[in-house]
């Protein structure tokens, strides 16, 4: 059994947010960090391989320095990790990037018993949209939102959590999960021994020859060129004005609060 | 020559910052109040392996030598000095034994210090011998009718000792030979004949916990004797030379946090119209702090890097531990200044900085003995 967790290096925006004069983000200038929610869906698939010895493999698309945040996650308990690197795959959007990453998958192999796991949403987009592209592209079912995972055999039961409970849901494998952190999700820190031993494990970078001739690559859909999104403009929105406050506690007061919510259509 | 850490041991600093981050920040200041002993961060240490650093893989260790020590050791010492000379003086005792002893010692002891989650422990300081290791009044008589030596006397000053699982002791087994006549020994915690008296009360690095150990006819097997008989004193000077190097990271690590906690309160308070920054007596005050911290940092490195290189490192552990520590002193005696009014402040955690910094000046031998031991050094050449 072997569980994929696709993991994003994005910008850390506790430091200093640049952006170029197209609107990109200015990733050069900005120290990066391993995508939150992607470290969530690593502990998942940690604690899974703990139980189970799985093999638990971190993929990644982007340039060759995202070698280090591979290796971090070696350091942190993965068996392998895949690079995904090239020119012709740069500056794609979700919907190129999903269908790179779900040819990867495809090309090191997927079998009955195996899961791909991916953080909810990366924190620079905010799309959560390659995990889900990635379970259409391959054909998967998927499960979105996922605070626990337990696996049992081809099974695997996942509690999703809503807005306002959570479901419990049954699902054969291979499937996709997206990962969500909650209050007692804690990724693991890295262990010396695993740091010993990340430059050690099989690291595997995939590249545009290797990658241009399977089925799910369509040569007009990649990178930049290939991409249906396109940034017009991006900016910081206005500040919110100070809010309306209203003073008293009397029917008087309530009402008036009652009737500007009901103004605003808030209730 | 290159001054650029591995990537193994660039991984490792960021691992010892999260973890301090993460972990030992958090209680620092309520350690530093209870003058608790902080168990589960030490269980924590433990698990990630910070406690097995030096100590080779097959005794449980995670690798690695003086260098790794220095990086973890210092990234601790940013958020918890007390956190960050438990682990600093901890691995003294596994690689005292790593160094001194014979194989069964280092298959019986290694690894109950390296990941069985026990504290080590480093035994030579009495009342009446400090830097002065040949007025240890400890002795420890052979009996040969049962293979053991029986040791009687009183440690002070001892970290960790009264927590630890397993500790390096000096005791005389021929009294009158001074130095020449001290043996080391391993010891166990519960061993009959061995209990704890004060545990003492201090100034600063309050959550590592300091004690007095008593031996009342305790027996030891002669098999626990560390190296050989009356060989004691070489070990000793062995371990201390190394510690050395633990504790400049110490003083290193309080020094690079004291820096850029002032810069960051530099910038943000106001007095007359702008950031105090802008003013040139505190820029220079930084400057000064940032240039003598890269000084020692480049020290204790290249100290630590001779050790690990199998050259002698006796005069460099000395000046790198006199420098860095007194240049601890200064650096957070001046960001405190920076902090004025708040940095006094007990809510603040310069205050408590300035109280830990100043051990490293004086524990594993004190500024004006590792000037006798430079000045000897550099004279004798």
């Amino acid at each position: 059994m072997r569980i994929y967790v696709c993991v994003k290096q994005v910008p850390d925006t506790s430091g200093v947010v640049a952006v170029n004069e197209d609107g990109t983000l200015n990733r050069a200038s900005m120290q990066t960090i391993i995508n939150p929610d992607d470290l969530v869906a690593m502990e998942q698939a940690l604690m899974i391989k703990d139980a189970t010895g799985c093999q638990v493999t971190a993929v990644t698309m982007g340039p060759p320095p995202a070698e280090g945040m591979l290796r971090e996650l070696l350091a942190m308990g993965a068996d392998d990790a895949i690079l995904i690197s090239a020119r012709e795959f740069g500056g794609s959007d979700t919907f190129a990037t999903s269908q790179i990453i779900a040819a990867a998958i495809t090309y090191t192999g997927l079998n009955d018993e195996d899961m791909i796991f991916c953080g909810r949403q990366a924190i620079d987009g905010d799309t959560a949209q390659v995990g889900p592209q990635i379970a259409e592209k391959l054909n998967l079912p998927q499960i979105s939102y996922a605070a626990e995972i337990k696996k049992e055999g081809n099974e695997v039961t996942v509690k999703r959590m809503l807005e306002d409970g959570y479901m419990m849901i049954k699902q054969q494998t291979p499937c996709l999960v997206t990962c969500i952190s909650d209050q007692d999700s804690h990724p693991r820190m890295m262990s010396i021994a695993g740091i010993n031993a990340a430059y050690k494990k099989p690291y595997t970078v995939l590249d545009f020859e290797t990658l241009k001739d399977e089925p799910l690559i369509e040569l007009d859909k990649i990178g930049l060129k290939g991409s249906p999104t396109n940034i017009f403009v991006s900016f910081t929105p206005p500040l919110k004005g100070i809010g309306v406050m209203l003073e008293g506690n009397d029917k008087k007061t309530t009402d008036k609060l009652a009737s500007m919510l009901l103004e605003k259509h808030v209730i | 020559m290159d001054f650029s850490l591995t990537k193994e041991q660039a991984m490792l600093k960021k691992l010892a910052a999260q973890f301090a981050e993460e972990e030992l920040e958090p209680v620092a200041a309520e350690i530093d109040e209870t003058h608790e002993f902080p168990v589960e961060n030490f269980a924590k240490m433990v698990k990630l392996g910070f406690t097995g650093i030096g100590v080779k893989e097959e005794y449980g260790g995670t690798g690695g030598g003086m260098l790794e020590k220095v990086i973890a050791v210092s990234e601790f010492a940013k958020k918890c000095m007390a956190s960050a000379a438990t682990l600093s003086i901890h691995l003294i005792a596994p690689h005292t034994i790593q160094d001194f002893g014979t194989e069964e010692q280092k298959q019986k002891y290694l690894p109950r210090l390296t990941k069985g989650g026990e504290l080590g422990a480093f035994a030579l300081t009495e009342p009446n011998a400090g830097s002065d290791a040949a007025g240890v009044k400890t002795v420890a008589v052979y009996d040969e009718a049962t293979d053991e030596y029986v040791i009687n006397g009183t440690k002070c000053f001892i970290s960790g000792g009264a927590r630890a699982g397993v500790l390096v002791i000096f005791a005389m087994t021929e009294p009158k030979m001074g130095t020449r006549g001290m043996s080391a020994f391993i010891i166990e915690a519960g061993m009959p004949g061995f209990t704890y008296g004060k545990i003492e009360n201090k100034m600063g690095i309050r959550g590592s916990e300091t004690a007095e150990l008593v031996f009342e006819d305790l027996r030891v097997p002669a098999s626990n004797m560390l190296g050989k008989k009356n060989g004691g004193f070489k070990i000793a000077m062995k371990a201390l030379n190394a510690a050395r190097i633990g504790v400049a990271a110490q003083a290193q690590g309080v020094a690079d946090e004291a820096i850029a906690l002032a810069v960051q309160y530099a910038g943000e308070r106001v007095q007359f119209g702008k950031p105090i920054a802008a003013l040139q007596g505190i820029q220079w005050y930084i400057a000064d702090m940032a240039t003598k911290t890269e000084a020692a940092r480049n020290l204790t490195y290249y100290a630590a890097w001779l050790a690990d290189s199998g050259k002698d490192f006796m005069c460099e552990a000395a000046m790198c531990k006199y420098n860095a520590a007194e240049n601890a002193r200064f650096v957070v005696n001046l960001a405190l200044q920076i902090h004025g009014g708040y940095g006094y402040m007990h809510d603040y955690p310069l205050e408590r900085m300035y109280r830990d910094a100043k051990i490293t000046e004086i524990y594993e031998g004190t500024a004006e003995v590792h000037k006798v031991v430079i000045s000897r050094a550099v004279m004798n050449k």
